[in-house]
């Protein structure tokens, strides 16, 4: 399969699929709605504890807002395998499997989509930041937006893996929220890990998260060359080579 | 068009290894409407999954649509159109988009023609824009048609086509699947459990049972092999006690000896003549399998009269597919279906 193949294949089920989420527009704000309370509801807590030890240096708010974006990437991501079962019910993706289809593009394009929706929503998400208060660096912000990107590919590839190997809903969905909510309270997506009993640090080490989210924290405090961003920067690359890997693994299976 | 040997795919459960289909060996020529008949659960979907690159074989090999199905199954894709059993759209997603994406999928040249030409073969008058799920379930049936003829395949799979659609649809989707093959010589291969669409739509039939072919030829040839037709006679016993419940072979000599009661009579005259292979009676009403049955039920009823028995209704049935699969598998059609 050409290389040339893929990327038009990959642009005709991105449009596909781009045109399924513009159809249900309810789906997107949705999505959006849950982050921007988190940033109403609870970011103005956090700006009462500024100097609090364990906070970093920095505002409040550049401790939070990443975290914020982080968790709409972790979620908004991990629940895109919810629509491949519905396709796979439906048939629609063994009826794609028997054209000529790139398979890669049948993983890709779908990512491309999701990866496109939650850029849309960050950037409604940042809006609303810095009209709270917000004050980051442009270059930072758009630092912290690719570590997002970054995990966004990831998640949804492994999401899709997930969904391909269940293909139930009843079967994906407490999977889902066993693996993603001690994920999300690991990374330190809330209050940053700094703040966390030794214990507790050391396992969040463990989890990939945790890295991107101090990463993206650094980056919109306008400090890029420090150790955070660089191991954020090789954790997210390799996080995304292993699952857009495994991803294009079981799209290209022969009984998928 | 098909030349598949010893297809076989197996699956392991948690009860064990499951053999769906066992070394299934079938040919398809070029403008063939072929039918595989069989239960549900017999073998059908997947042997169609293997064939459409969509399950690999774990035994066997086949050349589809001239590619080789293991070594070159991109070739297998462009040269065949698949319709699934349950269809394959997107209820969300207008019929045009749907079709759009698969001929540009295909590469299909001046696709808006070719698109324009399929739905008024097809007779699929709906808007463009109108989602899947607004159609009738003949439509949708139709657009996956369309989905799957959209390249102009040589082959076309059609799994369960009527399944769930109404009479009216039915028929009208025969009509289609027939002058597909007609008019652009598509081979068409297809599944099914109904036994009237295999009969009224094939030119050569499979069946399988158990995940292996049981058996192959014509629909008519088929009937012929087996029992032959059925002759069902009424007796007009007026005032004679019928034997309640008797049944047994025309050909046991007690019957012969035994005397009086008209059915009686009646089996023993029977059995005497050539083309009568089987005769049961079931009070006054005497079941008959005859070899080549229309033209010999004139002697039939020649030799009652000698016989003194009157009566009062003769039919004759030609076997049905149904019979074939009984005398195939042991079991009916209807039955087998778990």
């Amino acid at each position: 399969m050409s290389m040339a193949r893929t990327v038009s294949d990959t642009r005709l089920i991105f449009g596909r699929y781009l045109r399924q989420t513009l159809r249900s527009k309810v789906a997107v704000v949705f999505g959006l709605t849950q982050p921007l309370l988190y940033l109403l509801l609870f970011g103005p807590l956090l700006t009462r504890l500024g100097g609090v030890r364990g906070f970093g240096s920095g505002d409040a708010w550049q401790v939070f807002v990443p975290g914020v974006l982080v968790q709409l990437a972790l979620f908004g991501a991990a629940f895109v395998g919810f629509g491949l079962i519905g396709d796979l019910r439906s048939g629609v993706v063994e009826r794609l499997r028997v054209t000529p289809v790139s398979r890669t593009a049948l993983l890709l394009g779908r990512v491309l989509r999701d990866t496109v929706v939650l850029v849309a929503q960050a950037v409604v998400l940042l809006g609303a930041a810095f009209a709270l208060g917000l004050r980051a660096p442009a270059a930072g912000v758009a630092v912290g937006l690719l570590f997002v990107v970054g995990l966004a590919v990831s998640v949804a590839s492994l999401s899709y893996v997930l969904a391909m190997r269940t293909r139930s809903e009843d079967a994906f969905a407490p999977l889902l929220s066993a693996v993603t909510l001690p994920l999300m309270l690991l990374s330190g997506i809330l209050l940053p890990m700094g703040l966390a009993p030794g214990w507790l640090d050391a396992v969040s080490r463990c989890t990939p998260f945790r890295y991107v989210v101090d990463a993206a924290r650094a980056a919109f405090r306008g400090d890029y060359a420090t150790a955070a961003v660089g191991e954020g920067a090789l954790v997210t690359v390799v996080l995304l080579v292993v699952s857009v890997a495994l991803g294009a693994r079981r799209f290209r299976a022969e009984n998928a | 068009m098909i030349e598949a040997r010893g297809l076989a795919r197996s699956f392991t459960t948690r009860h064990g290894t499951v053999e769906a289909v066992r070394g299934v060996d079938l040919s398809v020529a070029a403008g063939e409407i072929v039918g595989f008949l069989g239960p549900n659960g017999a073998g059908k979907t997947t042997t169609v999954r293997m064939l459409t690159t969509l399950l690999a074989p774990t035994a066997g090999t086949a050349t589809v649509a001239g590619c080789d199905l293991r070594a070159d199954p991109a070739g297998v894709r462009r040269g065949i159109g698949h319709v699934a059993q349950g269809g394959g759209t997107d209820p969300s997603v207008p019929v045009g988009e749907e079709l759009d994406l698969q001929a540009r999928l295909h590469g299909v040249p001046d696709r808006r023609a070719r698109i324009a030409e399929l739905c008024e073969l097809l007779e699929l008058t709906v808007p463009a824009s109108r989602p899947s799920a607004a159609l009738s379930g003949g439509q949708r049936r139709r657009l996956d048609i369309a989905l799957g003829l959209v390249h102009r395949p040589r082959l076309l799979f059609l799994d369960e086509p009527t399944t769930g659609l109404d009479p009216q649809s039915r028929g009208n989707l025969w009509e289609h699947v027939r002058s597909m093959r007609d008019r652009d010589g598509t081979t068409v291969f297809l599944t099914t459990h109904y036994l009237d669409e295999a009969d009224a739509l094939c030119d050569r039939l499979l069946i399988i049972d158990r995940g292996g072919i049981v058996a192959r030829g014509t629909p008519a040839e088929l009937k012929r092999r087996v029992a032959g037709d059925v002759v069902t006679l009424e007796l007009s016993g007026a005032g004679e006690p019928g034997p309640a419940g008797g049944e047994g072979a025309a050909s046991s000599p007690a019957s012969a000896a035994s005397p009086a009661s008209a059915a009686e009579r009646a089996r023993s005259a029977l059995a005497r003549h050539p083309a009568v292979r089987e005769a049961t009676v079931t009070g006054r009403t005497v079941r008959l399998t005859v070899q080549d049955g229309e033209r010999e039920l004139m002697g039939l009823v020649r030799s009652l009269d000698a016989a003194g028995v009157v009566l009062a209704s003769v039919s004759l049935a030609r076997p049905t597919l149904d019979d074939v699969f009984l005398a195939v598998t042991g079991r009916s059609l209807r039955d087998a279906a778990a």
